[in-house]
């Protein structure tokens, strides 16, 4: 099958899905109770489905592997943790904290730079190899996120597990009034990725052939951390940290289309994203009775996929 | 020398205990305790004792679980927590109370031990199958299976409405340890000895399965044998106290990095660091928010996941 035919078809499925999700039961009475809260859903879905793809898709452009995401590496985690840490210099009830617009900009602010140090942390090293540098950033996810419990648990003891379920999104908690706000910085960067696609795709070409065509490795690779930053932040704070979804959603994209033009991946892989997403939904709605949640499943298959991955990785 | 570092060592536990036994939010000081106030007598008798007591079998017991692990998987990034035997455990003890939960709680505890014998094992038998190792691969895919069988876990708790359970086992905690409760956590003490009888052979198998088979042992035999102690340990503190994250990775490294690779020297200094390593941080988690408490584990996982990010660093052999 051709690549277009194949993207038509996801494009059709992505579409079903979605008008399954909004549709679902509206009848002339109830439509306007049920759109409020779907939309926004939906919403955050394809915004945090544009921003996982897209910034995993990158990511092993620039460190040129197939098997790094930055969610395996605690780049969510690390998101999350700049939270607790506004947290607990600011208290749990300051301005910061309450208004969403102003929490974000200052924690994506604060997340470009730690992100750029932890980027420089995994890759400025030499001779680590893959495995170590995954264990390391495994385990560097870990902490970040019992630190983040740590800091909650310090400011609020009384009340830890409220401020925790009210500050941490995840799929089952949407953060609503971030969603319409998140389009622009989401929208800015990826349209700047648009623009360095034609680099990246000689940068997959590894970085020494690609600095013997001319290209500044080094800045690209700034920029596009820098842009992958923004993205975490806004996947992070509307649906929380999603461990694999980046993975599998860039390793199918890879098994199914043979292009290697980053802006034909790009979007290939955020469309299969929202036909995962919103078809995973469907499927534990229907089949499973709601009896989970999505994390569950992106786990479980993401899981299991990733020790596949690390099996078949055998010799590097 | 020897005697010294003995000495001294036993002098920082019982300052360590008796810190452990006389901060808490019942003021039972120790002029209180010397007239013999009943009420002070009753908190240190229910609550105290059982909690340091407690405290020093998890602490020692997760500790030598690691230093085993790491011997049969020769691995020295191997431990409960990297090997999926504490996740197995609590897959084990989520079965138990969906499909158990009128049984003893003996009963419960088999399952959970079943459980983590079974998962161990196949994780090691899969690692037998590897053709190629790396140090950091091991821990990798172990923890990458823990991820996965942790998965199953929330899976069956969603749908029997336990997850308000399962976040407070996965959430180590002393303070619910009360006299009662906590007796289970006895079996480490046979396990610990068993594990210092048998350490010769531990070491045995560390050097490899050819080496253990030329001098005689059944190389098989001793990794059951090593899977079935590790099991024990880890099941009775999952059951008991809750999940200790890294605890049985980082001590024996620990230890190791200073008194060299000697198991059978090692395992009572793992034991004892084990055991003062979770004292101190006990007694930080209930001072820091003080009247509040920080469970243990979360001190642990910070400070262990540091020391686990160091130890990876520092492994040359992986350069």
């Amino acid at each position: 099958m051709r690549d277009s035919v194949k993207m038509w078809l996801l494009l059709f499925a992505g579409i079903a899905f979605t008008a399954y999700f909004l549709g679902k039961g509206l009848t002339a009475d109830n439509y306007s109770f049920f759109l409020a809260n779907r939309i926004p859903k939906v919403l955050a879905i394809m915004i945090a489905s544009v921003a996982i793809a897209t910034s995993s898709l990158v990511f092993q452009t620039i460190t040129n592997n197939q098997i790094l995401t930055p969610s395996i590496l605690g780049f969510d985690a690390l998101y999350v943790m700049i939270q607790s840490i506004i947290l607990i210099i600011f208290g749990s009830s300051s301005y910061l904290l309450i208004n969403p617009l102003l929490n974000f900009s200052v924690a994506t602010a604060i997340m470009v730079s730690l992100s750029m140090g932890l980027f420089l942390l995994y890759f400025q090293r030499k001779n680590t190899n893959l495995f170590s540098l995954l264990l390391i950033g495994i385990v560097c996810g870990s902490l970040f996120s019992s630190m983040t419990n740590f800091f909650t648990l310090i400011v609020d003891p009384a009340e830890f597990s409220t401020v925790q379920r009210a500050m941490f999104a995840s799929f089952n908690n949407v953060n609503g009034e971030l969603v319409y706000w998140s389009l622009i910085p989401l929208l800015l960067a990826v349209g700047y990725l648009w623009r360095l696609a034609a680099r990246l795709d000689v940068l997959w070409l590894g970085i020494d052939n690609a600095r013997s065509l001319g290209i500044d490795t080094r800045k690209v690779m700034m920029q596009v951390m820098l842009l992958i930053s923004v993205l975490i932040s806004v996947a992070t704070a509307l649906v929380g940290p999603v461990l694999f979804l980046g993975l599998i959603v860039v390793s199918l994209t890879r098994q199914l289309f043979r292009s290697y033009h980053h802006r034909f991946l790009m979007l290939a892989s955020t469309l299969l994203s929202v036909v995962l997403l919103t078809g995973g939904q469907w499927f534990i709605e229907s089949m499973l009775d709601l009896e989970t949640t999505i994390s569950v499943i992106i786990n479980f298959i993401g899981g299991s996929y990733f020790l596949l991955l690390l099996m078949r990785n055998k010799v590097q | 020398m020897q005697h010294v570092r003995v000495i001294l060592s036993v002098a920082v536990l019982l300052i360590m205990a008796g810190a452990s036994l006389l901060i808490g939010v019942a003021d039972i000081s120790a002029d209180r305790l010397l007239s013999a106030d009943p009420q002070a007598m009753s908190v240190l008798l229910t609550s105290r004792i059982p909690r340091l007591l407690a405290i020093c079998l998890a602490g020692a017991g997760l500790s030598i679980a690691g230093l085993i692990m790491q011997q049969i998987v020769q691995n020295r990034f191997a431990a409960p927590s990297t090997t999926g035997t504490i996740d197995c455990a609590l897959l084990g003890y989520i079965v138990s109370l969906v499909a158990f939960s009128e049984l003893s709680e003996w009963a419960h505890l088999s399952v959970i031990f079943f459980f983590s014998v079974a998962g161990t094992l196949l994780f090691i038998r899969f690692l037998q199958r590897l053709k190629f190792k790396n140090t950091a691969l091991v821990p990798l895919i172990g923890i990458m299976y823990g991820n996965v069988v942790s998965s199953l876990t929330t899976f069956i708790a969603y749908k029997y409405d336990l997850v308000q359970t399962m976040s407070s086992w996965r959430i180590a905690n002393f303070a619910s340890v009360l006299q009662g409760n906590y007796e289970f956590l006895y079996l480490a003490i046979p396990a610990s000895a068993l594990a210092y009888y048998y350490a010769s052979q531990f070491s045995a198998a560390s050097i490899g399965e050819s080496f253990a088979r030329n001098i005689g042992l059944d190389y098989q035999k001793i990794v059951l044998f090593g899977v079935i102690l590790v099991a024990v340990l880890s099941s009775a503190v999952v059951m008991i106290v809750g999940v200790i994250p890294f605890l049985g990775l980082i001590v024996p490294n620990l230890v190791a990095i200073f008194m060299g690779d000697n198991i059978r020297r090692n395992l009572p200094w793992t034991a004892y660091w084990g055991t003062v390593l979770v004292l101190s941080c006990d007694v930080l988690g209930r001072l820091i928010i003080f009247p509040y408490e920080i469970p243990i584990s979360m001190i642990i996982s910070v400070l262990g996941g540091m020391v686990f990010i160091a130890l990876v660093l520092r492994d040359k052999s992986n350069a």
